[in-house]
């Protein structure tokens, strides 16, 4: 239970997906410019990352280390994920249409969204079991949740500032994320 | 050799497989899609500009199909659209005619006064918020930094000479300015509108006068010169009536600050 919330705790705050990993970054700067909107992606991506690390674990034990071709990880994976979305997004439509209005666009987004096949590989190639691997990919997108929820947050407040012009749209988001990977920093200690 | 082909065969089966797997579930987890909503979708034009009021395109026909929505819904397509809907919903579309967006100041740079030199951020919102409602003397003019011109999706309306000057041509009645404007100058009328009040200040007739050469001083010659009584003169304002003006043009001749102008 111990190393589960410690593998936890890491994947969250630690080795944030998108502030230290640099993972995920398009969806972090396309998507945070209203706090709801970055949190209805945010929940998109928890729902599909922890899906799919549960898939790509069992297809790498039950496939890839069977016929040793672990090396075929990054063609399968992306091929799992982008199926896996299809799938959701087609039982979201069936069986929870509120659900699937809600995170409306963001769902097939989030093929491209780099994390989640960084979080599949990662969980991989730090041999994490089922569970552990579970665990590790809710967290990690929940430490990508945060992250935005928090860069939109940021966004909203200096919509209306005196941005000196060479700075306006991007830049600022840039550097304000580098910040915010700074402040992240100070969680390295935490395990 | 040996590993190519097994790789190979791996990607290609775990491909087949869950290409037969999500066959097989968007056959079972199919939704029905109203035809009429289909048809619909694919009258209206795409812009996805949200004018409607709807999440996009896709929403307006899934209201028009379900009957939440009128058939001329759309601001975008015009009667083309509407009548095209119409006929797929099999009912008459109402003949609501084109609407434009309408800017109701003309305190351009010469005329209007400023009572400070207002050097704040470069947004109508924020010189809005401005002791007194932005550098103009006039608190209820355009104030010329173009949040209009920002939120336009086609390009339709443009900052002139400080104030901001509709393209009747590209505007697509979408309301995105309308919404966009802090001192609520921009309408949208319709296209056929024959004369319009290029004013919004509800100031006094003394105060309207100091603070810019062409705003409407609120004395009422027009509603007496009107002879179908389309114009009223409210809070210090006139305002015509644009079902009842038949565009004689006897307010804008009485005006004495001219802002009467043909629409």
């Amino acid at each position: 239970m111990k190393e589960l919330f410690l593998v936890a705790v890491g994947a969250a705050l630690v080795n944030n997906v998108v502030l230290s990993q640099f993972l995920g970054l398009c969806p972090f700067l396309g998507v945070s410019k209203k706090v709801n909107t970055a949190a209805g992606m945010g929940g998109a991506v928890i729902f599909v990352v922890t899906i799919a690390s549960a898939v790509t674990w069992l297809i790498n034990e039950f496939v890839l280390v069977r016929f040793d071709v672990t090396y075929m990880q990054t063609i399968v994976f992306i091929l799992v994920i982008a199926a896996l979305v299809q799938f959701v997004e087609m039982f979201l439509k069936k069986y929870s249409k509120g659900l699937y209005e809600a995170l409306g666009v963001y769902l097939p987004l989030i093929t491209t969204n780099c994390a989640v096949l960084g979080v599949a590989i990662s969980n991989v190639s730090d041999g994490y079991g089922f569970v552990t691997a579970l665990v590790s990919g809710f967290a990690t997108a929940l430490g990508f949740t945060i992250a935005i929820v928090i860069l939109a947050g940021i966004r909203e407040q200096i919509e209306y500032n005196d941005i000196p012009e060479s700075f306006q749209g991007t830049p600022i988001v840039l550097l304000t994320s580098g910040l915010m990977a700074i402040a992240f920093f100070g969680f390295a200690g935490l395990i | 050799m040996d590993g190519v082909l097994l790789a190979t065969l791996i990607v290609g089966i775990v491909g087949l497989l869950i290409g037969l797997f999500l066959c097989f579930f968007s056959e079972k987890f199919a939704v029905p899609v109203d035809e009429k909503e289909l048809a619909v979708r694919a009258e209206l034009p795409g812009n996805n500009c949200g004018g409607c009021g709807f999440a996009g395109c896709d929403g307006l026909a899934a209201a028009i199909a379900k009957g939440e929505a009128e058939v001329s819904a759309c601001p975008v397509g015009g009667d083309a659209v509407a009548n095209a809907i119409a006929a797929i919903m099999g009912v008459e579309a109402s003949e609501g005619g084109r609407m434009v967006a309408y800017v109701k100041c003309a305190g351009t740079c010469e005329v209007a006064n400023t009572s400070y030199d207002y050097s704040g951020p470069a947004d109508c919102l924020m010189a809005s918020m401005a002791p007194g409602g932005g550098g103009k003397a006039c608190s209820y003019g355009c104030l010329g930094f173009g949040n209009c011109v920002k939120a336009c999706p086609f390009d339709a309306i443009h900052v002139v000479d400080g104030v901001a000057m509709v393209n009747r041509e590209a505007c697509k009645a979408c309301g995105k300015c309308v919404e966009a404007c802090p001192k609520n100058l921009i309408e949208l009328i319709p296209e056929t509108a024959k004369e319009m009040v290029k004013c919004s200040s509800r100031d006094k007739g003394k105060d309207v006068m100091q603070a810019c050469k062409v705003g409407c001083i609120g004395c009422g010659l027009c509603a007496k010169a009107c002879p179908v009584e389309a114009v009223t003169v409210t809070n210090n304002l006139a305002h015509i009536d644009a079902e009842k003006c038949t565009g004689c043009g006897a307010c804008a001749e009485k005006c004495p600050k001219k802002i009467i102008h043909k629409a």
